[in-house]
């Protein structure tokens, strides 16, 4: 059996947020190295804040600040930090609740080992030098034995009372990027690889459902229809007709094809339905429906570049009218 | 034992745009749903039961947003669904939240579906780069673009047909409040001049892509005859699908639409839709889907649908006017965009459409499909409950 094919997909975008009222007050706190909390119909302090009531589903809008200074209340560690966590070297993952808040937020905790960490142990904000209205404002909690439970420089007060804050802030951050990225192993399985092993040689090659009979090309290894395995394989083409087409006039951002251009579905000779490929060879006002074409292949692409007319006759409607 | 009949008396719309960058994803939902509420007099604490839809996670990139949402949907401690059909999945929701109340699992049910395309990228998010697979030559047009062509072979239509269907719709998005586009200037020329963009697809004659959530409040018997406002009936509702793209797919007219339809019709006992039907909010993202879908939904007979729009059937004043509130071609959160064509069908006949209301709709069909033309929903609603 031929070897089944490999390789890695990486899926990553920069989505955008926008953060509504309350997330957006909490982010830009957190640039001014302010935490703030919600708090509840019931006199709770949700921190990070809410902006849905999650008792009552009341909206939630009185901000108040709390101190940057909290306890552990539970926690694992991890010893193998992966690309884009908050640290690089082994951390604890914390679940901290602030002093002032009645829920806990989630972040990394900066400690030597896993014995230099426990439930209830006191802890500060580590803030970031560069903010920018981010949860990465906050680099890390770090382990805290001083009394100061407001934590920031000046004479402030020693307290964990909530304080009301009305979240405004100059420049409030509205929106933001959240990087998205997964890194998947990706296998066509059986079928296709045979298919792309034979793609190699400019031969295509499908497989017949043994009770319908039809090939699908590329193969899937199952026939969609009837539920059953396929593993006859048919070579189809290389010739075929142009079922149905449209002429491209926009330039797609990641194609790097002249407009205007045919994008057609070809039924190769012998297929059971069509393929996609670019009609070329021809003006692009005079491809039509039935238009016999060919593959036209490049050195070192897997894919045929285009397909280019052969010459024959037109293929009369009737024979390929289940093949649009 | 029958079924439970099934009442629309709560329907709520953001006002659909390009980008809502003013509220959080929950934020939007949270306010068609507090419309929703608010038309059926009712609050969170009268909802047992949450059905949510949108397209692919992908889009947004919030994996499993149903999760968060709970908050806001005031789901927390009832049941909470998440339905994905594709672009079908907003008719899908509703009827999956519809099928709870009929089977008396719960009285009243909130379903509600969402899209924030501005914080998404659909065409990305549809188009992964799969190794070894050779890449799609065009866009979403490209796509949709060669079964029009298709159509067009089969149906022998003029090429004007197209354009006919934008021109209505945005037209009639004039008279909806709650439409993305209102394009005061439009014109028929105007349509017929617009870039050719995915021959034979003109740019006018596509969808935008908007920011925008639906709800509706699902109730039983008991709840109806609470109902502060005219209740919609459910008379039939069926959902379909079949693979992608398989040997002897029909993309013009598929047969999971056909079936579709035919369900729906057989539950609401209805023997020929083009008479017994008042209207149609169908899912056109692509202007020739109309005449398409009047085939396939059995309004006209296959090659006959354009000659309704052509002459002027589905206009606004027309005998079965489609898209009344404008349709996909004006409004488009992909997630929503099945569950408005639902809700608009609903509103007319409840009689609450506004400028774009239909004079004596008793029985309107609402229509959604997606992925490929690979998942259909239907629901027929009316002004009076159905026949036990």
């Amino acid at each position: 059996m031929p070897e089944v094919l490999k390789a890695p997909l990486v899926v990553e975008f920069p989505f955008t947020r926008s953060l509504g009222p309350v997330q957006s007050a909490f982010l830009t706190g957190l640039r001014e190295r302010v935490v703030l909390g919600v708090r509840t119909g019931d006199g709770r302090v949700l921190v990070p804040p809410m902006e849905y009531d999650p008792v009552t589903a009341e909206d939630l809008r009185d901000l108040v600040e709390v101190a940057p200074t909290g306890t552990v209340t539970t926690w694992a560690w991890n010893p193998a930090p992966r690309r884009g966590q908050p640290l690089a070297t082994p951390f604890a993952w914390a679940l901290v609740r602030l002093d002032g808040a009645d829920t806990a937020l989630l972040h990394a905790l900066d400690a030597p080992g896993p014995d230099a960490v426990r439930t209830g142990m006191r802890v500060r904000v580590r803030w970031a030098a560069e903010r920018t209205g981010a949860i990465t404002d906050i680099a890390c909690f770090e382990p805290y034995a001083g009394p100061d439970l407001d934590g920031r420089e000046g004479p402030a007060a020693v307290t964990s009372e909530p304080r009301p804050h009305d979240g405004q802030f100059a420049d409030p951050v509205t929106g933001i990027v959240a990087e998205a990225r997964l890194d998947y192993v990706y296998s066509p399985g059986r079928a296709q690889s045979a298919h792309i092993h034979a793609l190699a040689d400019r031969r295509t090659v499908g497989e017949r459902c043994p009770e319908c009979h039809k090939v699908y090309v590329p193969p899937r290894g199952a026939c969609p229809t009837c539920g059953v395995a396929t593993t006859e394989q048919v070579e189809v083409g290389p010739r075929g007709t142009v079922t149905t087409y449209c002429i491209v006039n926009i330039k797609a951002k990641n194609l790097d094809i002249e407009v205007p251009y045919v994008y057609a579905h070809i039924a190769l000779d012998g297929a059971g339905l069509a393929l996609h490929g670019r009609i070329g060879g021809i003006p692009y006002d005079q491809v039509r429906m039935g238009l016999r074409v060919e593959p036209v292949w490049t050195d070192d692409a897997r894919f045929p570049d285009h397909y280019r007319p052969t010459g024959e006759p037109d293929a009369d409607y009737d024979t390929f009218k289940e093949l649009l | 034992m029958s079924k439970e009949p099934v009442a629309v008396v709560g329907i709520g719309q953001t006002k659909h745009v390009a980008a809502r960058r003013d509220v959080s994803i929950a934020g939007l939902v949270r306010e068609a749903a507090r419309r929703a509420l608010n038309d059926a007099e009712l609050t969170y604490a009268n909802i047992d039961a949450v059905v949510i839809g949108k397209a692919p996670d992908f889009f947004e990139g919030v994996m499993m947003p149903e999760l968060y949402l709970a908050d806001a949907l005031g789901a927390v401690g009832k049941p909470m669904l998440r339905v994905h059909t594709a672009g079908s999945v907003g008719g899908s929701t509703a009827l999956v939240a519809a099928n709870l109340v009929a089977a008396r699992v719960h009285g009243t049910v909130l379903t509600l579906a969402f899209e924030k395309q501005s914080e998404s990228n659909a065409m990305w998010g549809l188009s992964l780069p799969i190794p070894f697979q050779q890449p799609l030559l065009a866009g979403a047009g490209g796509f949709f673009a060669p079964h029009v062509r298709a159509y067009m072979r089969r149906s022998g239509a003029p090429d004007t047909v197209g354009s006919l269907v934008a021109y209505k719709d945005r037209r009639n998005a004039l008279k909806n409040p709650y439409a993305h586009l209102h394009e005061h200037d439009i014109t028929l020329e105007k349509v017929q001049a617009s870039p050719m963009l995915w021959d034979p697809i003109r740019y006018s004659e596509t969808c935008p892509s908007s920011d925008g959530a639906c709800a509706m409040v699902l109730t039983d018997r008991a709840g109806a005859a609470r109902s502060p406002r005219p209740p919609a009936w459910m008379l039939g509702g069926a959902m379909r699908s079949e693979p992608t793209l398989f040997a002897g797919k029909d993309f013009v007219s598929p047969q999971a639409g056909k079936d579709c339809a035919a369900d729906v019709y057989r539950q609401a006992r209805i023997a020929d839709p083009r008479r017994e039907i008042d209207a149609v909010e169908m899912y056109v993202p692509f202007s020739w889907y109309e005449p398409m879908w009047l085939e396939n939904l059995g309004f006209a007979a296959e090659g006959e649908g354009w000659k309704l729009t052509e002459s002027g059937v589905t206009e606004l004043d027309g005998e079965l006017p489609v898209n009344m509130s404008g349709g996909v071609l004006s409004t488009n959160p992909i997630g929503a965009s099945g569950m408005i064509r639902f809700a608009e069908a609903a509103l007319q006949v409840r009689g609450q459409a506004g400028e774009h209301q239909v004079p004596d709709a008793h029985r309107v069909l609402g229509h959604a499909y997606g992925g490929g033309s690979q998942f259909f929903s239907m629901w027929l609603v009316g002004d009076r409950p159905p026949q036990t």
